[in-house]
Formats: C-alpha cells, structure tokens, sequence
C-alpha cells in the first residue's frame, strides 16, 4: 500500500455512451462529467480544478477542452488545464488533476474527454506539411494507422507462431466482454468464423480487428484521500500511479508516425519495447509488480497488439502471449481478465476520452460495481495506453 | 532530374532524402562525434541523448536490407496519399539495415504482394513513381525484393 500522500481518491467516473452520434463532443464530455459528479455524490459547484483532455478534431484543440467544458457546465472561477498527448491525452489530464490535489492546490478536480470523429481511416492535418512526420507517412508511403499495427501482428507471426486464429480469438474474447458493457459501441458477439471472413484490411488483420473511430465521453471526479474519508469514502478507490514517459534512445521499434526508428550503432537497444517502459515505470511508482495485477485494461488498437500488451505488463513472457489467451487466462473468469469492458474492439477510439475510460473500467471493476462483466475479487488494476509520436500510458488503480 | 517517354518532368516527391540514378540510395545525416545515423537528414542535434553534437555528415544508406516485417495497404490511404485511378492495393515493408542498424519504412514495387515476403527477407531500394500530375512524375523510393538465389548479406554496398 503506497504512502497516502502520493494517492488520489477517484469518488466518481461517468461516460457518454460510444457511437457515431455526430454531436458536438461538448455534449458527451458534459455528460460525463455529470455522471462522474453524480457518482462521486458531488455537485459541479464543488469543483476546483477542471482537467480537459483534448481532441485536435474540434478546432482549436477541442476549444482548448478544460475551458470549453467548464464554460459548458458554467464559468465558475475553477482553475483549468488542458493536455494533449495523442491516445494518453486522457492520461495526461489525470496526472495533471493528481498532481494538483497532491501540491495540495486543490481537493476535487474533474477530469473530461471527449471526442467526434470522422468516418473512416484517421487522416492527418490537412494542407502541405512537408516538416510534419504525420503527414509525410501519408504523402510518401500510404502509411495509415493499420499499417504500423499489421507490421506489429506480422512480427509476432514471424517471431512467435501467432496465426490468425489467435488474433481472432482476441477479437471474439473482447466481443463478448463488451456485450455485457451498456457504455460499448459494438454490443453484439462475434464467432472466429465471422472475424476471419471479415475484408483484410492490412494483411494480416482484418476490418473486425482494427479499432474503429468512434464518438464518446468519458469523466473522472478525483479528490484527496483526506476529502474523501471527510465524506464518507473509507475505502475509495486510489490511483497509485501514472506514468507518461518517453521511450528511450534508441527507440527500435518502428512507431507511428516515424518512417524510420533510431539508428543504434552508438547506443545498443534496450531489451525492452517502449510500450513496456510505460507500464514498468507505473509499476515502479505504485510498488506492485505484474503478480499483484488482478485486471487490466490495455490499448487493442487491433486484435494482435493486445497481445503484445500482456508481455509488455509482464503478463507473461515475450513469445507466451498466445498461449496465455488460448488458455483463457485474460478471458473473465480467468486468472488476469484483460478488456473486461470489451476494449477498443468494442468501443472504438475516441482519442481524449479513451484513457480516461479505461480508469472509469478498472474503477467500476475495483468497485464490483461491473455488472455481466465483473472480474470478481480484484483489488488492483492497471491501465496501458499508446499514441502518436512517442505518447504512452499506464495508471495503476487500488482497492 | 530526367524526362519519361510521355514528356513529364521526374522530379522526387521530397527533396534531399534519396538520390535518383542507376543505384539510388536514401540520404541520411550522420552525427560526427558518435556515429547516429539519423534519417530522414537533417537534424539540428543529434538524437543520442549522450551525445551533444551539431555536426553532421551527409551519408548514403546501404542499398539493401532485410524485411524486418510487412503488410499492404487493401483500402486507398487518405489523403495527402494520391493514388492512381483505379486504386491498386500495394505492399509495404519495413526493412532493417543491418550496418546502420536501422529500419526505414517504404513501399513495395508495384508487382510485389504480401504473399511473395517473407520476414528476413533480402530487398533492394529502388526508386520508382509515387504518382502523377500533369507535368510531373514524382518518384519515391521503394524496397524491391532480391532475385532468390543470390548470396547477399543484407549490408551496405556503398
Ligand atoms: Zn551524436
């Protein structure tokens, strides 16, 4: 148990349901929040500080999103904050509202993302962009985002024996946690059958197991753990960790956006993967390690990058992934339930919230307040996050 | 810079990241004081934390390299990708240079599916057209693979 001046009490998580509504993100982020005030049994007026998450979809990096939802939910002289940081936006936002309460600035502060996404592949800002490495993968190679996930999934078929049976088993795993999830996008479960005759999009993953982009809003109310004892909370769920590092040099893993990794002739390569980095520096944080992980809620951008996840939280090691789903130890019920809430297979990115949404999980996972989807007895969870641009996350949760 | 048959200028979709010719290469700068190769070129500092060097030398990557993975693209890429009409799916491939211990990403040659790769395989840079305006071939470069059979190492060869 990590001393109580490095924790943060999460008293409330709220999401606007993930669709392609085509709304203003406004309206789910205000929905959230609600939501996640509700729960907390708190009242927007009690808010000291607002943390947005933003999306670079909606203007000026979604209003600049702290101010645009609090102007939303009405100016009330909170202090703000707004972080962008591609997929760990919603991760960012959440240190930026922990290290707040634990300076001792604040005691409540509230956390929102939420995005409206077009159809589609994501595409980069438009216009000649000659500097910008996002565009520059479009513009000289066709890269998309499914790329860099189908040469990750061809990796591990080369290095490790996946088949397509495997990544397909990820998908029909996840499809069936999320059926149970009022808040997914995708509710209805697939057999293997259905995800292999799917069209291939990037050889080898096919379109049932590639994320979608999806609309969503997801809201977290945290508060020291001195207010929420003061109100009641005796045993809350804490945030231990949060970790948002870099990857180190050389970087040897060729990450989006980039058309080339790190040279390593002067530096040899670490051992470890980037993404692995992230939730180890979480870990180092909150004092656990990944025996102590009863739940985990990882980045399934497509059905075989999960697995890459259950090596980089130490699940298993490198090359064990597909005998640790085949075995059915991250399916609930089993030994480390991973995506109980279906994950991105079935909710789709909405980039600002995403993070955020996957504390909200593991908080109502802590809670065993999961219905149809509940990983029963856990008392710790950890999240994995990546993004574009040298962005990762990783939150660790208790109860 | 070379005129096609159909008199359009061939002109490089990107200046200064590859040289055209009989054995094109792909430019990169390489830091002075501790060896990084950095491409795309260009940096002002270089990348090894380490390292505190501005100065750089304008260095041609090995020609060949081993596939260190691929995939093809079934959908046209968005924009600013330009696609000919009708939208042919293409492979891509990311390639380990095996001196400069590097991978650089780039397109397959046209005929070249993902059935015909292989993780570990031997390919050559190419340069080849990215696409077409009225005027102009842009080219880019391109991993080919090598005829099997023959012996290589997978390093530069100049
Ligand atoms: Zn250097």
């Amino acid at each position: 148990m990590g001393d109580d001046g490095r924790r943060v009490a999460v008293l409330g998580a709220g999401m606007h349901p993930w669709g392609k509504w085509g709304r203003n993100f406004v309206e789910y982020g205000v929905k959230a929040a609600n939501d996640a005030l509700a729960e907390a049994g708190l009242a927007w007026t009690d808010v000291q500080f607002v943390a947005g998450a933003d999306t670079i979809r909606n203007g000026y990096p979604g209003y600049v999103a702290g101010a645009t939802f609090a102007q939303a939910l009405g100016w009330n002289g909170t202090r703000v904050s707004s972080s962008y940081a591609a997929c760990a936006s919603g991760a960012q936002a959440i240190d930026s509202a922990r290290t707040q309460i634990l300076a001792g600035r604040c005691d409540v502060a509230l956390v929102v993302g939420a995005d409206t996404t077009p159809k589609g592949f994501f595409a980069p800002v438009g216009g000649e962009r000659k500097a910008d490495p996002d565009w520059l993968r479009f513009y000289l190679v066709g890269a998309t985002n499914p790329t860099y996930f189908a040469l990750y999934a061809r990796r591990r078929m080369a290095c490790y024996g996946a088949t397509d049976a495997d990544f397909a088993a990820v998908k029909v795993k996840n499809a069936r946690h999320g059926a149970a999830n009022p808040n997914a996008r995708y509710r209805t479960p697939v057999t293997a059958e259905e995800v292999l005759a799917s069209p291939m999009v990037a050889d080898p993953l096919r379109l049932l197991e590639i994320c979608a982009t999806s609309d969503g809003g997801a809201a977290l109310v945290l508060t020291s753990l001195e207010f929420a004892r003061r109100h009641g909370h005796a045993e809350p769920v804490t945030v231990e960790a949060v970790s948002t590092v870099t990857p180190t040099f050389p970087q040897g893993r060729l990450e989006m956006p980039d058309l080339a990794t790190d040279s390593a002739v002067a530096v040899p390569s670490g051992r470890r993967r980037f993404t692995a980095a992230v939730v180890q520096a979480a870990y180092d944080e909150a004092g656990v390690g990944p025996d102590d992980v009863d739940v985990a809620e990882v980045y399934d951008l497509s059905s075989a990058l999960e697995l890459d996840w259950y090596e980089d939280l130490g699940l298993c090691k490198e090359g064990e992934a597909e005998r640790l789903l085949t075995d059915g130890d991250t399916t609930v019920g089993g030994r480390v339930p991973v995506n109980p809430s279906g994950g991105l297979s079935c909710f789709g990115e909405a980039i600002p919230a995403q993070a955020i949404a996957q504390v909200c999980e593991l908080t109502w996972q802590l809670r065993g307040a999961a219905a149809g989807r509940q990983v029963e007895g856990a008392r710790l969870g950890v999240t994995a996050n990546q993004g574009l641009f040298g962005h990762g996350s990783s939150v660790v949760l208790r109860r | 810079m070379t005129t096609t048959a159909s008199g359009k200028t061939r002109v490089p979709a990107i200046d200064g990241w590859f040289t055209t010719g009989d054995e094109p290469a792909l430019l990169a700068s390489r830091c002075e004081a501790c060896g990084t190769y950095v491409f795309p070129p260009g940096p002002t500092w270089c990348p090894n934390p380490a390292c505190s060097s501005t100065a750089f030398d304008e260095v041609r990557l090995g020609r060949r390299g081993r596939v260190w993975s691929f995939t093809d693209a079934r959908y046209q890429p968005p924009p600013p990708f330009r696609a000919p009409e009708p939208y042919e799916p293409f492979a891509i491939a990311a390639v380990e240079l095996v001196a400069e211990q590097l991978v650089v990403l780039g397109q397959v040659v046209g005929d070249v599916g993902c059935d015909d790769l292989a993780v570990g395989d031997e390919v050559e840079l190419v340069v080849d057209t990215l696409f077409e305006d009225d005027d102009h071939e842009y080219l880019v470069w391109k991993w080919k693979p090598v005829a099997t059979g023959v012996d290589g190492e997978g390093r530069a060869d100049g």
